[in-house]
């Protein structure tokens, strides 16, 4: 009987358990959810080449850059932006809001642009007149702001471009004559040049309602894109379904962990105990790797948490099998849990390795949810490598040298059982 | 150890019925495909937690009301009390439509959670169906390079036989029941295809070791070792896609909607990953290792 070894058996299940009870709620409010998770939208655009011209890197970067401008216009907590396969844009931003406005402020260009002189197009809508385009939105610096007029009483943008001596020579030509604002091709406002403008700024009224005169405002302080923007994909979920996912899943997860808890007592005893404890770890690790990176848990991520507990379990059985295996052919209980561990870690490791291939093949090819789904998968193997093997034959082994559970019988082995 | 149940010299029964199977879905396929989702085809698709009884009468009406009126075909009941509607809509909607949509539903629906818009332009859908593919076939290459490499050629052959087995015997499922097909159905079939090699692995392991401790003289030792090793790792074949199982029938049963269909792909594959790995896989190999033997006693009696 050697109570030190039970004794240090105790003190990795208390430690294990003591640790795992008191922070873990911690551990999870740090962990980032996905958006299926806690709700808001995803949106996928394509940047377009014009006049099928190849993309420039500079190009796309700054694209990326006009992007992350108006996204931070929109005013959301922690939005992502990230380039994708070379040519897409995905945006996720989290929480509740309108989904339209933002992808207009988003996607849309304001493209405004003053001309010397106009037509009538096809459909009795006038169209500039090409070679008299004078200045463009582009020009422009980034501090347009919405008001009303003084004496019309009417939303307008006040704007300023940046030459101020370009500004300041087509005024001094159009000076009493008439020149035409076209916001995204139709003609918004005609005026006519009263002075010459030396400061470079201008005023652009017939801009709707107040909101849409802000809303222009910020459009054009966004910047112009360098490219057009498409969209390809949007997502959307609201936070109280994400909520009730989120609910539903840990709810699942826990059933399944009372169960698979019993089941491993039931059949293994003592030796199944260690297996639970090993589980709790294993949870408790991966919380702690996700909230550490931090790793976004997305639904499918946390599916495949919950299985990743299933290999946790497996690598555990086969120890245990492999060991009651070596218990029949006549082993000690002390010689066999060494046998067995070192045989079943053989296994444990090829059959492992071909599932995290499997994750990694996921992690490479995979987009969104099926990424999410990949680390989890490969957080959790490595994890369950450690807990299940590592820790669990540990506190198996303290417990077997401590000679206080002799009896095969306590870890659901019979001596000598099926006879050879 | 004394053998039970002779499952390798048994093994015309269970190729017979494996092959049926992958006959019967084969011929699903033909007839009806995929019941594809918005990740991999063009549209858009609404999911509405109405928190009442879902009558696809009613949806109708609301959505013909609304001015996006689809065949009643397109509304399909959901959840496990049949409280959430899913929409497909075969064009991509507008942002105006959807305000519509968010705006309406709980005047007809009181208690409706906001709606889940998902969109997906074609060229998207596209995109992901090819990579989904390619991501499939790569993953089992280098299975079958890492296997080959620790085990032996026929090992992996063996192996990735079993696998196609389950992947295929899952989206065969999913054909005849009609469960859309999503990009989190291709991450399940992913699983699957991890978690079959897996569970073969560990008894190829077990022949590999017992042919090391008492290498087979002839072509009738093999069958009996194979078998064996089978019986031997049976309890924890068992044990192992009991506990998975476990915690994939609980994610079925209880936990969310949007991971019902993956967990339903989950469990059909995990029970043929077990299947697969004992009753094809390992006899499948014998018949392969088998040749040489067979060859070797031709040459000593001819």
């Amino acid at each position: 009987m050697k109570w030190s070894r039970f004794g240090s058996f105790l003190l990795i299940a208390v430690i294990i358990i003591g640790l795992a009870a008191g922070t873990t709620m911690k551990l999870w409010r740090q962990i980032p959810l996905g958006l299926d998770l806690k709700g808001g939208i995803s949106l996928l655009y394509k940047i377009e080449p014009v006049n099928n011209e190849p993309l420039t890197q500079a190009g796309i970067e700054a694209a990326l850059q006009a992007v992350e401008t108006r996204v931070n216009s929109l005013g959301v907590s922690s939005p992502q932006i990230n380039l994708e396969n070379g040519n897409e844009i995905s945006v996720q931003l989290a929480g509740a809001f309108n989904q339209a406005q933002a992808e207009q402020i988003i996607g849309e260009t304001a493209v405004l642009q003053i001309y010397g002189n106009i037509k009538m197009g096809k459909d009795n809508k006038p169209v500039p007149v090409p070679g008299t385009l004078l200045i463009t939105g582009r020009d422009m610096e980034s501090n347009a702001t919405a008001g009303l007029d003084s004496t019309t009483g009417q939303p307008v943008v006040d704007v300023t471009f940046k030459n101020k001596a370009l500004w300041a020579k087509i005024t001094k030509e159009y000076l009493g004559k008439t020149v035409y604002t076209f916001l995204n091709g139709n003609l918004i406002q005609s005026a006519t040049v009263q002075s010459v403008i030396e400061n470079g700024q201008t005023q652009i009224s017939g801009v709707g309602s107040m909101q849409q005169a802000q809303q222009l405002a910020k459009e054009l302080n966004a910047g112009s894109l360098p490219y057009p923007l498409k969209q390809i994909a949007s997502t959307n979920v609201g936070p109280q379904l994400g909520a009730a996912s989120l609910r539903a899943t840990l709810y699942a997860g826990l059933v399944a962990i009372v169960l698979i808890f019993l089941f491993m007592i039931a059949i293994y005893r003592l030796a199944g105990l260690i297996a639970d404890i090993a589980i709790i770890a294993y949870a408790y690790l991966t919380l702690l790797v996700f909230a550490g990176f931090p790793i976004t848990l997305t639904l499918p991520g946390l599916a495949a948490l919950i299985l990743g507990m299933g290999i946790a379990v497996d690598a555990n059985i086969i120890t245990y099998e492999r060991i009651k295996d070596e218990v029949r052919n006549g082993r000690s209980l002390q010689s066999a849990t060494i046998a067995g561990s070192k045989r079943a870690l053989r296994t444990i490791l090829d059959s492992n390795a071909t599932t995290f291939i499997a994750g990694l093949v996921m992690f490479w090819f995979g987009q969104g949810d099926v990424r999410g789904f990949a680390i989890a998968l490969m957080v959790s193997i490595i994890v369950s490598l450690l807990t299940a093997v590592f820790l669990s034959r540990t506190m198996l082994l303290q417990l077997t040298k401590s000679n206080l559970f002799r009896n095969p019988a306590w870890y659901g082995a019979r001596k000598g059982g099926a006879g050879k | 150890m004394n053998v039970k149940f002779d499952i390798v010299r048994r093994r015309a029964w269970f190729f017979t019925l494996s092959s049926l199977i992958t006959v019967a879905g084969l011929i699903v396929f033909l007839v009806s495909g995929f019941n594809l989702g918005t990740d991999f085809k063009a549209g858009s698709q609404v999911q509405i937690q109405l928190n009442e009884k879902v009558h696809t009468a009613k949806v109708d009406e609301w959505l013909s009301d609304a001015g996006l009126p689809v065949a009643s075909s397109n509304v399909t009941v959901a959840g496990l009390n049949g409280e959430t509607a899913i929409i497909r809509f075969p064009e991509v909607l507008t942002n105006q439509q959807i305000n519509t949509l968010t705006n309406d539903v709980t005047k007809v629906f009181p208690n409706a959670l906001q709606p889940q818009v998902n969109t997906v332009d074609p060229f998207v859908a596209n995109q992901t169906s090819r990579k989904a593919v390619w991501a499939v076939l790569l993953a089992s290459l280098f299975i079958v390079i890492y296997v080959a490499i620790r085990f032996e050629y026929r090992f992996a052959l063996a192996g990735i036989v079993a696998l196609l087995h389950d992947a295929f015997i899952v989206m065969s499922v999913f054909a005849l029941f009609r469960v859309e097909v999503n990009l989190t159905f291709v991450a399940a079939v992913l699983t699957i295809v991890g978690y079959s090699i897996n569970d073969t692995i560990v008894i190829f392991d077990r022949i590999r070791e017992n042919m090391k401790l008492t290498p087979p003289k002839s072509y009738e030792e093999l069958q009996d070792l194979v078998n064996q090793s089978l019986w031997q790792t049976m309890t924890r074949s068992i044990n192992t896609v009991a506990t998975v199982l476990i915690a994939a029938l609980m994610l079925f049963f209880f936990g969310g909607q949007s991971i019902h269909d993956f967990t339903l792909a989950l469990i059909v594959g995990l029970i043929s990953g077990a299947y697969s790995s004992i009753f094809i896989a390992a006899p499948l190999w014998v018949v392969w290792r088998g040749r040489s033997y067979i060859r070797k006693t031709q040459v000593e009696s001819a």
